[in-house]
C-alpha cells in the first residue's frame, strides 16, 4: 500500500474467467462420467483440460502483453507477489492434509489394529494381522493383498533426490543470470533444471512401473500403497506443472520478456519450483525413508 | 439525508415494546404448555452413576451459564431500556477501558477452569473400563444390533418389532412405535458391564441416554464403554449416527434384571434353540412368513413392492437372480450376500425356515410367479455344502 | 477525508447505464471485473439459494410435522439434509459473506477494486456451475448423497450413491472457488489499503475478512485433500477409510472436520464484522474495545484450528484426546465473550435507536450468545456424550447460524442496501420482517434443546410418539420463517426498483470511507486513493 499518487490498474470486462469457469465444470463433469463409464466422458473430461489450457494461454497472454506495454507498475506487482504466495500456501496446505493421513495411519490405526494400543480390536476383529509399516500384510489380505516387497530407497527415489535438489540449484543460477543480464547462464541453466525435472518424471514412471509388475504395490494394496500413491501421484502432477511453468519461462526467455528488474514471471516460477522441491524431500523422508 | 427522527422515531419505539410484550406472550404460554403437560425437556437422571453423573454436570453448567446469562442479558436490556436515542439519550465517548476488558477475559476463563475440573473427573472415570463382571459384544449392521455375551456364548440379533403399516399411518401407533425390538438385550443390575463395540458396515452409534453411554459403531475398530445399572427396566434407545435408510428404524432395548432373573434367563437361553419344528410348509404359510420377514428385513433397501431403489438396490420384481437363476444361486445369494456391497450375509442372522420363507415369497411375490416352494431342507443343503463367508467383520 | 474526484475514472471502462439489450446485459454481467457488479452477484446467487435450501428445510419440516412416514420416503428425506446442510452452508451464507466482502471492502479501504480483479470474476463464476453440479446430484439414478453434509465414510465411501462421485467433483470446484476468492480478499487487504489507513484504522468487518480468508486458506485444501481420497476410495481400490487395508474411518473424520469445525468460523466471523459495524452506527458511538476486538477473532480463528475433534468425542478417542479437545474448545469461549462483552459495552451509555439493521444486530447478539452457551455445554465432553447427534445439536448450530449468521447478513443488507443502490428501503415492512424472523426462529428451533434432552436423535425422518408436540411446534415456526422471508424478499426488490431515494450518509452514526461516497457509489470509487486523516 501507500503507492502514493500512481494509478492502480484494473483491467477491463474479460471472458478469460468465464471461459476457465466452463473448462473446469466440463472437465469435471467429464471425470464423474468417466468413473462412471460412460462412452463420452473421457472426451469432456479432454475437452474441458483443453478449455482450461486455452484459458491460461490466453489469460495469461493477457496479464504478458498488459505487463510489456507498462500497465502494471510496482502497486499492482505486489498484488501478482502475494497472490502467489498465498496460492504456493494454499498448495503446502493441500499436501499437508495428506501427510496428515500418513502419520496418522502409521501412528495411530495400524498400531491400534495391530493391538498395540487398545488389544481388543485386535483380539475380536484382526487377530492375525501385526502392526508394521511399510504395511506388507494388510488385515483382510485377502482382500487387500499388500506388496510383495518394496524398492530401495537408496535406489530411485534417492537419485530423485539429487535431481530435484541439483535442479533447484540450476534455477537459482538462472535466476542469478537474469539478475545481472548473463543471458547465456540463464537460459542454460534453464534448460539444465527443465531437464533434471523432466528425468525425475522419467525415474518416476519406472518407479511406478517397478511397483505394480514387481513389488505388488499398487493402489489397491492396503494404506501404505494408498497413500504412497497419492502422495508421489500429487507430487509428480505438481512437478509436471512446474516443468511446464518452467518450459514456458523459457520460451518467455528466448523472447526476452524479462529484465534484471522486472521478471516476477521468472520468479513466480521459481518459488513454486521450489515449493515442489521441499515437497519431496518431505516425501523422501517420510514415505520412502522412515 | 433520510432523516432516522423521520422515521417516526415515537411510534417505533412504541412498536419495539408492542411486539416485545407480543413475542413474550407467545413465548410464555409455549414454555408453560410444555411445563404443565409434563413433556420431557431435561435430560434424564438416568439409572448409573456414569448417567448421573453426567445429569449433574449439565446442570451444573447450566446454572453457571444461566448467571452469565442474566448479567449479559440484563446489562444489554438496561442499556435497551434506558440508553435510546429517543428519549433523548446522549451518548457518550468512551471507547476503551483496558481494566474492565482484562477482567472479562480473566473471569470466563476462570469460570471455564471451575467447569473442567468435574468435567475431566467425570471423563476419567466413563474412560474406565477395567474391571468389568460381564463383557457384551454390540455389533451395529444395517439396520439391526447384534448382542454377543463374550463369557456366557449366548447371542442373537435384535431387529426393531414395530410392524411397517404402523409406519405408513396405515394402523394405529401403539406407545412404544419405533422403540421396540424383538429381542431386548437383557443386563444383570449391580454389575459392571463393559461394552465392545464395533460395527460391519458403516458407522453406527449404540446410545441409550438413561444408561449414559454412547459408544459409537466403527467397522474394523472395537471401542468400548460401561455402565453399572442399578434399577431394574427396561430403557430404551436408538442408533445415533446416521447409517442409511433405516437409521430410523434401529431402536435399542435394554432389560435390566436383577440377578437370579439374569442367570435363569442364561440358562434357558443355552438350552433354547432346538431347530424350529415345521409341521406343515405349504405355499400360503410360506408366503405369509415370508412376505412378514421380507417386509421387516429386505424392504428398506429392495421396498415393500420389490422395485428396489436402482442402481443402489436392485429391484427384485425383475431380476435375473430371482426369476431366472437356478434357485441354487438365489439360497447363496441371500446365505452370502454380496461382499463389499451393501446386501449382506443372511445365512447367520436367520434360520433356514425363515430363509426359505423368504425366498419363495421373493420368487412368487410381485409378479414372479415362478411357483417355486423352497423348502428348509434345500436352504441347509446349501448351507453345508457352503462355506458361510468367514469374515472377521461378522459376528 | 476527502471526496475522491470522479474525472480520474478510466474511459475504456463500461458505464453502467451504457448496457443495450439482452446481450449487453449478459455480457456485462459475465465479464465483469468491478468489485460492486461481483458483490452483487455473489449476494444474489446467496438469495436465490436461501430459498432453495430454505424450501428444502419446509420439506423437512413437513415429513417431522407428525410422527410417520408421510411426506417423502426416508431415503429421499437423507438427501434433502444432505443438500440442506450443505447448500445453506456453501452456497448461501459463504457467498452472502463474500459477496459483502466484495462490495465492502474496497469502499471501506479506500482501493479502485479488488487487488485481483478477473480472478475476482471466475470465483464468482465457478460457484454456479459448482451448485449446479450439486444441485442436479438429486435428479440422478440411484438418487442423490444421502449420507448427511459431513459425508462420513464408509457411508459416501463403499454405500454411497454413484451421484456421490458428481457431488466430490463439485466440493473441488466449491474449493477453487473459494481459494481463489480469499486470495484476492487477503492481496487486496495487504496491498490496496490507500495511504494512511494503517492496520489499526481498518473497519472491524476489514479485519474479519482479513482473518477469514486466512482460515479458507488452511482448510479449504485440505478439504479438497480429503474429498480426494474418498473420491480414489470409492473408484480406485484405495483404503484409507476402510480398516480391511489398514486404513481407518475416523481418520475422515478427524479431516473433515479438520475443515468443518473453521468452516463454521468462516461463516460467523464476517457476521461478526457486520455487528461491529452496525452497533456503533446506532448507538452513535465508537466500537468499544477495538484493539482486543481485533486480537479477538485471532485468537478464535487460531483456536478453531485446534479444535476440530470435538465432534468426535464419542467415536473412541482416547483420553488424553478426549480432554485436550475439551479444554482446547471451551477456551474459544473468552474471545468470543471478549466480542459479546464489547457490543454491549459499546451499545452501553450509547444513544440507541432500532432501525431494522440495529434489530438484527441486537438479536444477533441475544441469540449467537445462546447458541454460544449451548456449545459450551457439548464442549463438556462427557455431557456431550448425551447431546452428541441428538437435535439438542441442531438447536445449537441452528441457533448460532440462524440468528447468528443469516440475522446478521440480513441486517447487513438492511444497513447497506441504500448505499448500495441509493434507495431506502420501507422501515416497516422491515421491521414487520424483523419481529416475525425473531419470534419465528425461537419457536422453530428452540424446542429442539427439549427433543435433543428428551433423547430424539437427528437426521431420522420418523419418531416415536413422545417426540410429537415439540415437533410440530418446530414445523409450524419453520414456516412462517419462511413466509416472513417473503416479506424479505419483496422488500428489497421494492426498494431497488422504487425505494425513496437516500443520501450518502443513510445513517447518521456511520463512520467509515464507505459513507463519504454518494448513494448508489460511483462505479468506479477511489481511482486515486483518499486522503485518510486523523
Ligand atoms: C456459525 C457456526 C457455529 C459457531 C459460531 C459455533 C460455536 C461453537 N460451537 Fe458449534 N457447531 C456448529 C456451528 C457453530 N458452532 C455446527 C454447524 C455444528 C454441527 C455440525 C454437525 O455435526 O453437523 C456444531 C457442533 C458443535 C459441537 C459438536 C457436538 C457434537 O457433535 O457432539 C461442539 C462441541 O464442542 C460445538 C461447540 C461450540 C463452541 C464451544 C462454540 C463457541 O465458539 C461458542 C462461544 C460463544 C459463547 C460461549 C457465548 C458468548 C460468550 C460469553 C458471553 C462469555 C462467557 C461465557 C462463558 C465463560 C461460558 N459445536
Ligand atoms: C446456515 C445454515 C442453515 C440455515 C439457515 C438453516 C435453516 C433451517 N434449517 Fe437447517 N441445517 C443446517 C444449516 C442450516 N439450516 C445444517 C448444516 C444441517 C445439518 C445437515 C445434516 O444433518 O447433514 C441442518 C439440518 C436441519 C434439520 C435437521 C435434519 C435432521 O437432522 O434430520 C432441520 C430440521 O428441522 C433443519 C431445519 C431448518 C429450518 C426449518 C430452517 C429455516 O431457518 C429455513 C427457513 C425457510 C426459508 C428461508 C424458506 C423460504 C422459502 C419459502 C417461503 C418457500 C418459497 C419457495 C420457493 C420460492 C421455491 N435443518
Ligand atoms: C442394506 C440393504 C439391503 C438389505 C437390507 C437387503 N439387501 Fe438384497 N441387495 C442389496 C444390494 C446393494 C444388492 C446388490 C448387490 C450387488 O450385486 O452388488 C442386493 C442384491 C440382492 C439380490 C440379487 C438381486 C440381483 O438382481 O442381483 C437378492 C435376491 C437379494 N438382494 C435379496 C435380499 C433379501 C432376501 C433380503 C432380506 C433378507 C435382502 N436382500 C436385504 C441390499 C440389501
Ligand atoms: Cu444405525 Cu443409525
Ligand atoms: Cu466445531
Amino acid at each position: 500500500m501507500a503507492h502514493a499518487h500512481s494509478k492502480y490498474y484494473v483491467p477491463k470486462p474479460s471472458y478469460w474467467p468465464l471461459l476457465g469457469c466452463a473448462g473446469l465444470l466440463t472437465f469435471f463433469v467429464g471425470a464423474a462420467h468417466w468413473l462412471h463409464h460412460v462412452w463420452y466422458g473421457p472426451y469432456l473430461l479432454f475437452l474441458g483440460a483443453t478449455i482450461v489450457i486455452m484459458m491460461m494461454i490466453g489469460w495469461f497472454g493477457r496479464v504478458i502483453h498488459e505487463n510489456r506495454t507498462g500497465l502494471h507498475n510496482d502497486w499492482v506487482d505486489h498484488s501478482f507477489r502475494w497472490g502467489m504466495t498465498w496460492f504456493i500456501y494454499s498448495e503446502v496446505l493441500f499436501f499437508a492434509c495428506f501427510f496428515g493421513a500418513l502419520f496418522y495411519t502409521r501412528l495411530w490405526s495400524v498400531p491400534e489394529l495391530g493391538g498395540d494400543v487398545h488389544p481388543i480390536t485386535h483380539i475380536l476383529l484382526w487377530p492375525d494381522f501385526t502392526d508394521q509399516w511399510p504395511l506388507m500384510r494388510t488385515p483382510d489380505n485377502s482382500e487387500f493383498t499388500g506388496p510383495s516387497s518394496l524398492g530401495n530407497t537408496w535406489g530411485i527415489p534417492a537419485l530423485n533426490t539429487l535431481l530435484l535438489l541439483s535442479s533447484g540449484v540450476a534455477i537459482t543460477i538462472a535466476h542469478w543470470g537474469l539478475r545481472h543480464g548473463k543471458r547465456a547462464v540463464l537460459i542454460v541453466s534453464l534448460i539444465v533444471a527443465i531437464s533434471l525435472g523432466a528425468t525425475f518424471l522419467a525415474c518416476q514412471g519406472m518407479e511406478y512401473y517397478a511397483a505394480y509388475t514387481e513389488h505388488g504395490l499398487t493402489l489397491n494394496a492396503g494404506s501404505y500403497g494408498s497413500l504412497f500413491f497419492i502422495l508421489t501421484g500429487f507430487h509428480g502432477a505438481h512437478v509436471t506443472i512446474g516443468a511446464t511453468i518452467l518450459t514456458v519461462i523459457l520460451m518467455r526467455c528466448f523472447a526476452g520478456h524479462f529484465t534484471p528488474d522486472n521478471h516476477f514471471g521468472f520468479e513466480a516460477a521459481t518459488w513454486y519450483w521450489h515449493f515442489v522441491d521441499v515437497v519431496w524431500l518431505m516425501l523422501f523422508v517420510f514415505v520412502y525413508w522412515l | 439525508m433520510v432523516k432516522q427522527e423521520e422515521m417516526k422515531r415515537e411510534k417505533s419505539a412504541f412498536a419495539f415494546v408492542g411486539r416485545a410484550l407480543a413475542c413474550i406472550t407467545i413465548m410464555i404460554p409455549t414454555a408453560a404448555l410444555a411445563l404443565a403437560d409434563d413433556w420431557e425437556i431435561n435430560l434424564p437422571r438416568g439409572v448409573t452413576p456414569m448417567s448421573r453423573d453426567i445429569y449433574d454436570l449439565h446442570m451444573t453448567i447450566i446454572g453457571i451459564l444461566a448467571v452469565i446469562g442474566v448479567i449479559v442479558y440484563g446489562v444489554l436490556i438496561y442499556t435497551i431500556i434506558r440508553h435510546r436515542h429517543s428519549k433523548g439519550a446522549k451518548a457518550a465517548t468512551f471507547e476503551k477501558n483496558l481494566t474492565l476488558e482484562n477482567i472479562w477475559t480473566l473471569i470466563p476463563f476462570l469460570i471455564l477452569i471451575g467447569m473442567a475440573v468435574p468435567a475431566t473427573l467425570v471423563m476419567m472415570d466413563m474412560d474406565d473400563v477395567t474391571g468389568a463382571d460381564l463383557t457384551v459384544k454390540i455389533t451395529g449392521s444395517q439396520w439391526k444390533w447384534h448382542y454377543s455375551y463374550l463369557d456366557q456364548g449366548i447371542e442373537f440379533y435384535s431387529n426393531l418389532s414395530t410392524p411397517p403399516d404402523q409406519i405408513h399411518g396405515d394402523a394405529k401407533k401403539d406407545a412404544w412405535y419405533l422403540r421396540e425390538v424383538d429381542r431386548p438385550l437383557v443386563l444383570p443390575v449391580n454389575k459392571k458391564v463393559r461394552f465392545v463395540v464395533t460395527s460391519t458396515d458403516v458407522i453406527h452409534s449404540w446410545w441409550v441416554p438413561e444408561l449414559g453411554i454412547k459408544r459409537d459403531a466403527v467397522p474394523g475398530f472395537i471401542y468400548q464403554a460401561w455402565a453399572r445399572i442399578d434399577k431394574p427396566g427396561t430403557y430404551r434407545g436408538q442408533c445415533a449416527e446416521l447409517c442409511g435408510v433405516g437409521h430410523a428404524f434401529m431402536p435399542i432395548v435394554v432389560k435390566a434384571v436383577d440377578e437370579k432373573t439374569f442367570s435363569r434367563w442364561v440358562t434357558q437361553q443355552e438350552k433354547a434353540h432346538p431347530a424350529p419344528r415345521i409341521t406343515q410348509w405349504t405355499m400360503e404359510t410360506a408366503m405369509a412368513k415370508g412376505k412378514a420377514l421380507f417386509d421387516r428385513q429386505c424392504a428398506a433397501c429392495h421396498q415393500e413392492n420389490g422395485s428396489g431403489i436402482p442402481p443402489l438396490y436392485p429391484a427384485l420384481s425383475t431380476s435375473s437372480v430371482t426369476v431366472g437363476a437356478p434357485i441354487s444361486r438365489h439360497i447363496d445369494l441371500v446365505l452370502n450376500g454380496v461382499p463389499g456391497s451393501a446386501m449382506q450375509a443372511y445365512g447367520p442372522q436367520l434360520d433356514d425356515a425363515d430363509l426359505a420363507a423368504i425366498i419363495t415369497y421373493e420368487r412368487n411375490a410381485w409378479g414372479n410367479d415362478t411357483g417355486d416352494l423352497i423348502t428348509p431342507d434345500q436352504v441347509r443343503e446349501r448351507r453345508s455344502t457352503q462355506r458361510t463367508r468367514q469374515d472377521n467383520n461378522q459376528p | 477525508m476527502t471526496m475522491p474526484t470522479q474525472e480520474d475514472a478510466i474511459p475504456e471502462q463500461p458505464i453502467r447505464n451504457g448496457r443495450r439489450g439482452l446481450v449487453g446485459f449478459l455480457k456485462h454481467w459475465l465479464f465483469t471485473t468491478n468489485h460492486k457488479d461481483i458483490g452483487t452477484l455473489y449476494l444474489c446467487l446467496s438469495l436465490t439459494m436461501f430459498f432453495v435450501g430454505g424450501a428444502m428445510a419446509l420439506v423437512i419440516r413437513a415429513e417431522l410435522f407428525q410422527p410417520g412416514m408421510k411426506v417423502i420416503d426416508p431415503d429421499f428425506y437423507n438427501v434433502l439434509i444432505t443438500m440442506h446442510g450443505l447448500i445453506m452452508l456453501l452456497a448461501v451464507v459463504m457467498p452472502a459473506g463474500i459477496g459483502l466482502a466484495n462490495w465492502m471492502i474496497p469502499m471501506m479501504i479506500g482501493a479502485p477494486d479488488m487487488a485481483l480483479p478477473r480472478l475476482n470474476n471466475m470465483s464468482f463464476w465457478i460457484l454456479p456451475c459448482a451448485i449446479t453440479l450439486l444441485a442436479s446430484t438429486i435428479f440422478m439414478k440411484g438418487g442423490g448423497p444421502n449420507f448427511g453434509w459431513t459425508l462420513y465414510a464408509p457411508l459416501s465411501t463403499t454405500f454411497g450413491p454413484p451421484s456421490t462421485d458428481f457431488l466430490i467433483f463439485s466440493v473441488h470446484m466449491l474449493g477453487i472457488s473459494s481459494i481463489l476468492g480469499s486470495i484476492n480478499i487477503i492481496v487486496t487487504i495487504i496491498n490496496m489499503r490507500a495511504p494512511g489507513m494503517t492496520w489499526m484504522k481498518l473497519p472491524m468487518f476489514v479485519w474479519t475478512w482479513l482473518v477469514t480468508a486466512f482460515l479458507l486458506l488452511c482448510i479449504m485444501p485440505v478439504l479438497a485433500g480429503t474429498v480426494t481420497m474418498l473420491l480414489a476410495d470409492r473408484n480406485f481400490g484405495t483404503t484409507f477409510f476402510d480398516a480391511a487395508g489398514g486404513g481407518d474411518p475416523l481418520l475422515y473424520q478427524h479431516l473433515f472436520w479438520f475443515f468443518g469445525h473453521p468452516e463454521v468460523y468462516v461463516l460467523i466471523l464476517p457476521a461478526f464484522g457486520v455487528i461491529s459495524q452496525i452497533i456503533p452506527t446506532f448507538s452513535r458511538k465508537k466500537l468499544f474495545g477495538y484493539g482486543r476486538m481485533v486480537i479477538a477473532t485471532g485468537a478464535i480463528a487460531f483456536l478453531s484450528l485446534l479444535v476440530w475433534a470435538h465432534h468426535m468425542f464419542t467415536s473412541g478417542l482416547p483420553l488424553g484426546a478426549e480432554l485436550y479437545f475439551m479444554y482446547a474448545t471451551m477456551l474459544i469461549a473468552v474471545p468470543t465473550g471478549i466480542k459479546v462483552f464489547n457490543w454491549v459495552a459499546t451499545m452501553y451509555r450509547g444513544s440507541l435507536s432500532f432501525e431494522t439493521p440495529m434489530l438484527f444486530a441486537v438479536a444477533f447478539i441475544f441469540l449467537f450468545t445462546f447458541g454460544g452457551f449451548t456449545g459450551v455445554m457439548m464442549a463438556i465432553a462427557p455431557s456431550d456424550y448425551q447431546y452428541h447427534d441428538s437435535y439438542f445439536i441442531v438447536a445449537h448450530f441452528h441457533y448460532v447460524l440462524v440468528p447468528g449468521a443469516v440475522f446478521a447478513f440480513l441486517g447487513a443488507v438492511y444497513y447497506w442496501l441504500p448505499k448500495w443502490c441509493g434507495r431506502m428501503y420501507d422501515e416497516t415492512l422491515g421491521q414487520w420482517h424483523f419481529w416475525l424472523t425473531f419470534i419465528a426462529t425461537n419457536v422453530t428451533f428452540f424446542p429442539m434443546h427439549f427433543l435433543g434432552l428428551a433423547g430424539m436423535p437427528r437426521r431420522i425422518p420418523d419418531y416415536a410418539l413422545q417426540f410429537g408436540d415439540f415437533n410440530a411446534i418446530a414445523s409450524v415456526g419453520a414456516f412462517i420463517f419462511g413466509f416472513a422471508q417473503l416479506i424479505f424478499l419483496y422488500n428489497v426488490i421494492h426498494t431497488i426498483r422504487s425505494g425513496k431515494k437516500a443520501s450518502a450518509q443513510v445513517w447518521d452514526g456511520a463512520e467509515g470511507l464507505e459513507w463519504t461516497l454518494s448513494s448508489p457509489p460511483p462505479y468506479h470509487s477511489f481511482q486515486t486513493p483518499p486522503k485518510i486523516e486523523r
